[in-house]
Parts: C-alpha cells; sequence; structure tokens
C-alpha cells in the first residue's frame, strides 16, 4: 500500500512538470511579452525595461522557467498585478467561499443522485422512467446561464426569498442566508447529468447475478437496492465524484460572479478579465496538482469500498 | 466463358447504421431540427436571411407582436442611457432623461466670471447657459428627423432589444456564430484527438509514452480552466480565436478513445495483410485502420458539438469570446440579463429557447447515432 502510494507520487512529477511549462510557454511566450500586458496601454521604453527586469522576463528562457518552478514550489507568486495583493494571500481567503458553496452542494447532489437514480432505475423502462429521463434531457440542454438568470430574477428580486446576491463575514449567515439560493441553482444544474449517469451505473448491477440470489434467499427489496446494489454501483459514483472535485472550484465561477461571491471561480474570471497572470498561473498549478492528488485519493477509495480492487 | 456466379453483396456498416438510425423515429427528428439549423445557419452566412440584424427596425424594447405595443415603452429606454438618447429625447422632449451633470457647476462657473454676484439665478435656470443646450437640440432635432423617415415599427414578431433591434433576427444570426463554432471547433478537436491517437496507438513505444504524458498533462487541468487561461493570454478576439481555444484544449477525449482503437486494430490480420502487400505505415494508419474506427470518430465529433456550443455561449456571455460586433447566443444572454430587471424577458427567451432546441435535438441525436453505429454497446 505505502509502496504503491509512493509510486504514485513519484509518477505525478512528470505531469507536474509537464502542467508548469505548459503554463509557463502560455503565458511568457504564446502571448507575448508579459511585460507589455502589465504596462499596459500607456508607457515608455524605459519603463517597459523596469517591469521586464522587475518580472525576470529580460533574462534567457531557461532562468524565467526556474524562477516559475522556485515560485510554484514556494507558493510564493509575487504580487497580483492589478491589486498587488500577494497571491498567496488572495488563493487563502478564496477558498473559504468556494467551499461553503461547494461542499454542501456536493454532499446534497450527491445523496438526491444516488437516491433518485436507485428508484428510476428500480423502476426502469416504465413511464415514470422515461418520463424522467426526459426531463433530464431537456434540462441538460438549457443553459447554466438562463437558470442562473431566471432564478435569481424570480426568488430573490422578484419574490425576495433571498438576497439577490452578497456575502458576508459569519459563516452560518454565509451558508444559510447568501450560500442557499446558488446550492439550489446549482443542484437543479448538476442533478440531471448526475442522475442520467448513476442510473447506467445501477442499470449495470441490477440485473446481476446476487441480486436474484438476494431475492431467492428472501432479502427486502430495501436491503438489496440499498445495501447490495448501491456498494457495487459506487465504485465507478466514487470514481465520477472524485475526478470532478477539483475542477468544481472553478466549475461554480458563474454562480460566484452572479451572486459575488468572493471565490476561486470569480477569482479567475476576474483575473482573466484584468490580464492579472500571476493569479491565474498560480490558480492553474495548484488546481492541477490537486487534481492529480484526488485521483489518487479516488483509487484508494475504491480499495475501501471493493476489496477485490488490486492496485498496481 | 467466365461463370456469373450469384452473389448478394452484404451491407456495409454505414447502410446497416443508417437502416436502424431510420427506424428510430426520435433520432429522425432530432436529425431533422438539427438539419434545419445547419441549413439556417448556411443562408444566414451565404447573407440571405437576417443579413439586416443590426438594423433598428422597431422602437426600443419593441414587445414581441403577440404582446401588444407598450404603452410607456420610454420609460426602460430612458434609463438604458448612451446610444439611446437621441431617440429619448426625442420622445420626451420636455424632461431631458440624461442631464449633463456637470451642468450646473459649469453654469455656475461661467455665470461668476461674466457677472460676479447674483449668479445663484441664472444657475437654477440652467438650460440657457447649459454649455450643451445647443448640441442637446441639434441631438432633438435629428432624432425627431430620423424617426420621420424609419418609421420604427412598435412591435416585432420576437420583440426587440435595447436599441429595437430584431429579435428573431439577432437569435438567427446568433445561432449561425454558435453553431459554426460548435462545428469548427469540434473539427479541429477531433482532427487533432485522432492523429495524435492514431499516432500513439500505432507505433507504441516512445511515441505512446509521449503522448500518455501530454495527455495526463491537459486532462490534469480542469477544462474550464484551461479555456479560461488560454482565453486570458490570446488578446486579440475573434470568432477563429475561440475556434482554436475549444479545438486546441478539447481534443484528450478523442485521443483515449482513439488511441484504444488503435491498439487494439493494429495486430488484426487485415493490417498484417496490408503489411504483407507492402502498405507504408501512413497508409495503414490512415487507409487501412481508420475507416474501421470512424464510427468512434463521427460519435465523438457530435457529442464535442454539443459541448462547445454550450461552452461557446459561456465564454460569450463573460466577453471573452467573440468579438462585440457579431453576436451570439453568450451575448444575447449577456444583455438579456440586465433587460430581465425591466421585465424585458423576450431576448432571454429567444436564445435561451433555441439554444435548448438545438442542444436536446443534437444529444438526442447523438445518443441515437451512438447506438445505430454500435449496437454492441446495448
Amino acid at each position: 500500500m505505502t509502496a504503491y502510494i509512493v509510486r504514485r507520487i513519484w509518477q505525478m512529477i512528470p505531469t507536474m512538470l509537464g502542467v508548469i511549462v505548459l503554463v509557463f510557454l502560455l503565458f511568457n511566450w504564446v502571448g507575448g511579452d508579459p511585460a507589455y500586458v502589465l504596462a499596459g496601454k500607456i508607457s515608455s521604453a524605459e519603463q517597459i525595461a523596469n517591469i521586464r527586469r522587475q518580472l525576470g522576463v529580460d533574462q534567457p528562457y531557461y532562468v524565467q522557467l526556474w524562477i516559475f518552478i522556485k515560485q510554484v514550489l514556494t507558493g510564493n507568486f509575487g504580487a497580483s498585478w492589478s491589486t498587488n495583493e500577494p497571491v498567496s494571500h488572495i488563493l487563502a481567503t478564496r477558498l473559504g467561499p468556494s467551499l461553503t458553496l461547494l461542499i454542501p452542494w456536493l454532499i446534497l447532489s450527491t445523496l438526491i443522485s444516488i437516491g433518485l437514480a436507485l428508484a428510476v432505475a428500480y423502476v426502469r423502462a416504465s413511464l415514470t422512467d422515461r418520463m424522467v429521463m426526459i426531463t433530464c434531457t431537456i434540462g441538460l440542454s438549457i443553459s447554466i446561464l438562463v437558470y442562473i438568470i431566471v432564478f435569481q430574477y424570480v426568488f430573490a428580486y422578484k419574490l425576495g426569498w433571498f438576497p439577490v446576491q452578497g456575502w458576508g463575514d459569519s459563516f452560518w449567515q454565509n451558508l444559510i442566508v447568501y450560500a442557499s439560493l446558488p446550492i439550489i441553482i446549482l443542484l437543479v444544474v448538476s442533478i440531471a447529468p448526475d442522475l442520467r449517469l448513476f442510473r447506467t451505473f445501477v442499470l449495470d448491477e441490477i440485473n446481476q447475478d446476487y441480486v436474484r440470489t438476494g431475492r431467492a434467499k428472501g432479502l427486502s427489496e430495501n436491503r438489496i437496492m440499498w445495501v447490495h446494489v448501491l456498494r457495487n454501483a459506487s465504485i465507478p459514483i466514487i470514481t465520477h465524484v472524485m475526478a470532478t472535485l477539483p475542477g468544481l472550484l472553478i466549475g461554480a465561477f458563474l454562480i460566484e460572479r452572479f451572486f459575488s461571491i468572493p471565490g476561486i471561480g470569480r477569482e479567475v474570471i476576474l483575473a482573466v478579465e484584468r490580464s492579472d497572470f500571476p493569479v491565474i498561473k498560480a490558480i492553474t498549478v495548484y488546481v492541477a496538482a490537486a487534481t492529480m492528488i484526488f485521483n489518487l485519493l479516488a483509487d484508494l477509495m475504491y480499495k475501501a469500498v471493493d476489496p477485490r480492487v488490486q492496485l498496481k | 466463358m467466365p461463370f456469373d456466379i450469384p452473389h448478394t453483396v452484404s451491407p456495409s456498416l454505414w447502410a446497416l447504421a443508417w437502416k436502424r438510425l431510420r427506424a428510430d423515429r426520435v433520432a429522425m427528428v432530432s436529425l431533422a431540427i438539427v438539419a434545419l439549423f445547419v441549413v439556417q445557419m448556411i443562408l444566414s452566412g451565404a447573407g440571405l436571411i437576417a443579413k439586416d440584424w443590426a438594423k433598428e427596425a422597431g422602437v426600443n424594447y419593441a414587445p414581441p407582436t403577440l404582446q401588444g405595443p407598450d404603452a410607456e415603452s420610454t420609460g426602460p429606454a430612458a434609463a438604458a442611457g448612451g446610444a439611446t438618447t437621441a431617440q429619448a429625447a426625442a420622445e420626451e422632449p420636455t424632461e431631458l432623461p440624461v442631464q449633463d451633470p456637470l451642468a450646473d457647476a459649469l453654469a455656475a462657473i461661467r455665470g461668476e466670471t461674466k457677472k460676479p454676484g447674483g449668479t445663484e439665478a441664472a444657475a437654477a435656470e440652467g438650460q440657457s447657459v447649459d454649455p450643451l443646450a445647443d448640441v442637446m437640440a441639434d441631438i432633438r432635432a435629428k432624432g425627431t428627423k430620423a424617426d420621420v423617415a424609419e418609421a420604427r415599427a412598435a412591435t416585432l414578431p420576437l420583440g426587440g432589444d435595447k436599441w429595437g433591434r430584431d429579435v428573431l433576427k439577432k437569435t438567427i444570426k446568433g445561432s449561425e456564430t454558435s453553431i459554426f463554432v460548435g462545428l469548427a471547433a469540434a473539427v479541429v478537436a477531433t482532427f487533432l484527438g485522432t492523429v495524435f491517437g492514431a499516432a500513439a496507438g500505432y507505433y507504441g513505444r516512445w511515441l505512446d509514452d509521449f503522448f500518455n504524458w501530454f495527455y495526463s498533462v491537459f486532462t490534469a487541468i480542469p477544462y474550464l480552466l484551461l479555456i479560461l487561461a488560454v482565453a486570458a493570454v490570446l488578446q486579440q478576439k475573434g470568432i477563429m480565436t475561440i475556434v482554436l481555444i475549444l479545438g486546441l484544449t478539447g481534443w484528450t477525449g478523442v485521443f483515449r478513445l482513439i488511441r484504444g482503437e488503435y491498439l487494439k486494430h493494429k495486430g488484426r490480420e487485415y493490417v498484417q495483410a496490408a503489411d504483407a502487400i507492402g502498405a507504408s505505415n501512413a497508409r495503414r494508419m490512415f487507409v487501412h485502420i481508420l475507416p474501421n474506427v470512424s464510427h468512434v470518430v463521427l460519435v465523438q465529433l457530435s457529442i464535442l458539438t454539443v459541448g462547445f456550443i454550450k461552452a461557446e455561449v459561456i465564454l460569450s456571455f463573460l466577453g471573452f469570446g467573440v468579438p462585440v460586433d457579431v453576436v451570439s447566443w453568450g451575448s444575447m444572454l449577456n444583455e438579456a440579463q440586465n433587460e430581465l430587471i425591466l421585465g424585458k424577458w423576450w431576448q432571454l427567451a429567444a436564445a435561451g429557447t433555441a439554444m435548448a432546441v438545438l442542444v436536446t435535438a443534437f444529444s438526442l441525436f447523438t445518443d441515437a447515432l451512438r447506438d445505430a453505429l454500435d449496437p454492441k454497446l446495448k
């Protein structure tokens, strides 16, 4: 087990280097000289030379790459180009609001989707099943933008059930008052695809021999579905949830933007709008690292759920 | 004398797939809807329909015809600011909606320099000393003239936007942009994924290692974040830019599948036979194997198109997508967001519905296509 984890972490190094080189090439080479971006429209040759020296872009490329690698390792990306706030401070303060939104959403979304998927798969090919699937397909096709705009208008602006936008300092106030409508919208958007996917996972299990054996020995339908089928279907479900987890940090960016929630996703949008390269670079590299770690955790969780799985 | 051996031609994979697809009623309806959208895209691209979408055909925020003309249509128009000033001024000449905030101060200063003492009265009267009074009068006159000349419609089939442009035409033009971007980006991504996947799967060894590493690098970064990072770097906006952004970042799924297919196929007898008759590597890869995996390519192309249409809408909504002089469903939704607060729901409904219909039809068609091409999956 330990040997496996060590080997997996060892294998992450070339991928991580690749991510660093990709981000480096993107921002230092494809995008042209960053000094011109930072200096903006009004700039003299002298100013640009100054900025180039500050950023280190007057050095050869391999030196610049080394500077970037050191930044990634020490977590010191310098200051944001637009607000002068240290990038590490931006990341630390924006993570909280994002997680306040994402953790309750992820838990609710997964539980509701699993429950519905088991129910729908149990009555498979019935009218209920087909109606639910059609609703899901249509629901999936409506842009998330439309959901956000309409829900915000109807439930916050017209009916006044929720604040239109905002964020406070108290965790509970944020969670109950400000995060509830965003979480509801995210649930509406995410349950449709998850339900469709989880239903196929459950359907793969529901015709297996062990289900028939369970019925034959007189187990209740509830026990068959919630204990036997669910445990077997949970392997692909865990893969799916773990694989989407780091992406969610960014995926909620539209919600964060509409509701002015100071999270990571909104920070990315702001950084792209302001060409704030250090912030985008830092977020990209760290989210990529998180993705790799979560993939490893997903593999370790299979082992916990299904002892037959051999980690190689 | 040659014998005439009776033989039956067995139907090809494509003929069989088409037959299965024909039997599927949902698939045929969705195919018809998708075809309708594509025809509309070509027509509007050729300039045959919706060419004058930018023309201000109706009054500002002209409501849809079914709802009937709006009694107080000038109210929100006045609040909309900038571009509507001329028209609003024409309709409410007594009550200028946009006051120069500096007018009073300027008037006061000017009054003071001219006749020191007792300036308050002059400042209060305002308009006579307003330095913009002449300009405003000019605009007012022009506005009236323009109104008489064009006679804008009070209602439009699907309503009008802030400037009175026809929402129906904008939706058609927006579909052209969104579908074109979706299709073109999907072609780029599928091409890259197929070539990379074929090379990695066919040659194996270090090339496979290299492409697998490349794949793991690209998949380590969440897709939306990668798109936003590339959008941040590419400063110039344009339809081709967004096609490239989506295409260059979206090849990973195709790569994984095609690589697997090539690994499976390269050891088969027909490839060995091709080797025996002296076919080159490139010929074996693209002439012999590719047709046998082309159904995978086609399904991926279809899946990617739907995904890219959705991605383009989000990018354009955020202002990282198409340039401002091009209309897309995303930029329409962006305008609609502010219009909804004023109660002007029609642009949101038009863009949202058009997109939902196309994406639903395309997704259903993709599912049917996959089932038809690969019945084993069922």
